[in-house]
């Protein structure tokens, strides 16, 4: 997401989806900032990115595919004591 | 930052992949509901490349598939009325009604218009004020609070000449009515990420307790939906049922507040006929009282219309996952995108679409 405006009294900004820039409506998302990810649909964001999580989740992925590597070494099976993808929960 | 690229990511994948295989103990059957997912899963071909044990079946989750017959019939009468500028999103204008689509219908002189936002169409009412602009307010909950602040916004700023023809559908009832359908075969559920992007997951916390099925809310790339698999499968073997959120990076457990206070200031809850699957009790929105000047409902009178399916197309059935694409006759020969007997060949979201679009133009069981 890059620049802000205002048309008709709702909040805007640009918003480049690979080549492309749009002009998204801010109006459910008035608290990101430029540099923010968003989630686009029919033309306003109604979700922000949240890059602690991002973060989060890839390291549980990075370690699945490392349980998985020692999981088809031999002897390296057994129960399933990766960490649980599913403990994520957002904080509430 | 790991936003979108890196779930595409062929050595995470093969990761999740192994971890699937060594989990997963049973036999499967697991639906995505949303029709975003399904085309991802066809166009990487996640589901071949999954286990024999676990089967994906695809779910009822294409707005443009599972809008009524009736709804897109009167859209039609009102498209045709020489004072009304009909504005849509692009899927919708080749979605048989009865009697052709509003494709057809604009080659017969009807002023109907692509837009990419409902908010768009608001400004071309504000542009033509001599004419009548309706919007096909169509969608789950995802697109919800769009269609809300286009009402909001025309009632705020006097857009005395635009209106919605609503026909809203909700995923929660869909699933119940699915997990209640004779010889449902379906054990858990990848959830809808974008619908829960902006209401949360609470309510389907609720589903799973009391179908005890387990629900993952997932996302749309590949990793994501490996991951949604594994989870899935992790909670079949182990006897959850719970709710867990694969897609945390988007999706927070209350959604977005201000997306739910816009939709529930416009809309309410009412119950909906779902073309394929049939009425589900309290499974749509409804434009409320006080927005009812923009309610294309009210304001346009349409004459009674008979409703008419072509008898081969099947559908319902892939909408409920009892069949898949491939199981239809007409698939590939009399329906094609080009010439769609049904809405999931037509829509993005689509499953028979998704099937066509990436080659699996042979029978399901052929392709086992």
């Amino acid at each position: 997401m890059t620049a802000l405006s205002e048309r008709d009294g709702l909040p805007y900004a640009s918003v480049r989806f690979g080549g492309v820039t749009r002009d998204v409506c801010l109006a459910c998302q008035p608290d990101v900032v430029p540099g923010d990810f968003v989630l686009v649909h029919v033309g306003l964001a109604i979700a922000k990115i949240d890059r602690a999580q991002a973060e989060t989740a890839w390291q549980v992925l990075e370690q699945i595919g490392a349980t998985a590597e020692v999981a088809v070494a031999p002897d390296g099976g057994g129960d399933d004591g990766s960490p649980g993808a599913g403990t994520r929960e957002p904080g509430s | 930052m790991k936003y979108l690229e890196e779930y595409r990511d062929p050595e995470v994948a093969a990761g999740l992949l192994r971890e699937i295989r060594r989990v997963v103990r049973s036999p499967w059957v697991i639906m995505e509901v949303c029709g975003g997912q399904t085309h991802s899963i066809v166009r990487y071909g996640i589901d071949r490349m999954l286990p024999g044990e676990i089967e994906l079946v695809h779910g009822p989750g294409c707005p443009v598939c599972v809008t009524a017959l009736e709804t897109i019939d009167r859209a039609h009468a009102i498209a045709a009325r020489p004072d009304v500028i009909f504005t849509s999103f692009g899927d919708m204008l080749r979605v048989p009604g009865s009697r052709g689509d509003l494709l057809s219908l604009r080659g017969r002189g009807a002023d109907v218009r692509v837009v990419y936002s409902p908010l768009d169409a608001v400004g071309i009412a504000r542009q033509n004020p001599d004419r009548r602009v309706v919007f096909m307010g169509i969608g789950f909950e995802t697109t919800a609070p769009a269609n809300a602040m286009a009402l909001i916004q025309a009632r705020r700023l006097g857009v005395k000449n635009f209106s919605m023809l609503l026909s809203h559908v909700l995923v929660p009832p869909s699933i119940a009515a699915i997990l209640q359908t004779r010889g449902n075969r379906v054990q858990a559920f990848l959830g809808p990420g974008h619908v829960c992007a902006v209401v949360g997951y609470r309510e389907y916390e609720a589903l799973a307790a009391r179908y005890g099925v387990p629900i993952v809310i997932t996302g749309f790339e590949p990793v994501d939906l490996l991951e949604g698999v594994l989870m899935a499968v992790r909670q079949l073997e182990a006897g959850r049922a719970e709710v867990e959120n694969q897609y945390a990076r988007t999706v927070a457990r209350d959604g977005n507040p201000i997306a739910k206070d816009a939709i529930a200031e416009v809309f309410e809850v009412t119950d909906r006929k779902w073309r394929g699957i049939g009425a589900i009790p309290k499974s749509g929105f409804k434009i409320r009282w006080e927005y009812r000047n923009h309610d294309a409902d009210r304001l346009f009178e349409v004459e009674d219309i008979e409703t008419a399916e072509p008898a081969v197309c099947i559908s319902g059935l892939v909408l409920r996952g009892l069949q898949k694409p491939g199981d239809c006759p007409a698939f590939g020969t009399t329906c094609t995108p080009r010439t769609p007997l049904g809405a999931t060949m037509v829509s993005a979201e689509g499953a028979c679409a998704a099937y066509y679009q990436y080659g699996r133009s042979v029978p399901s069981e052929a392709a086992e």
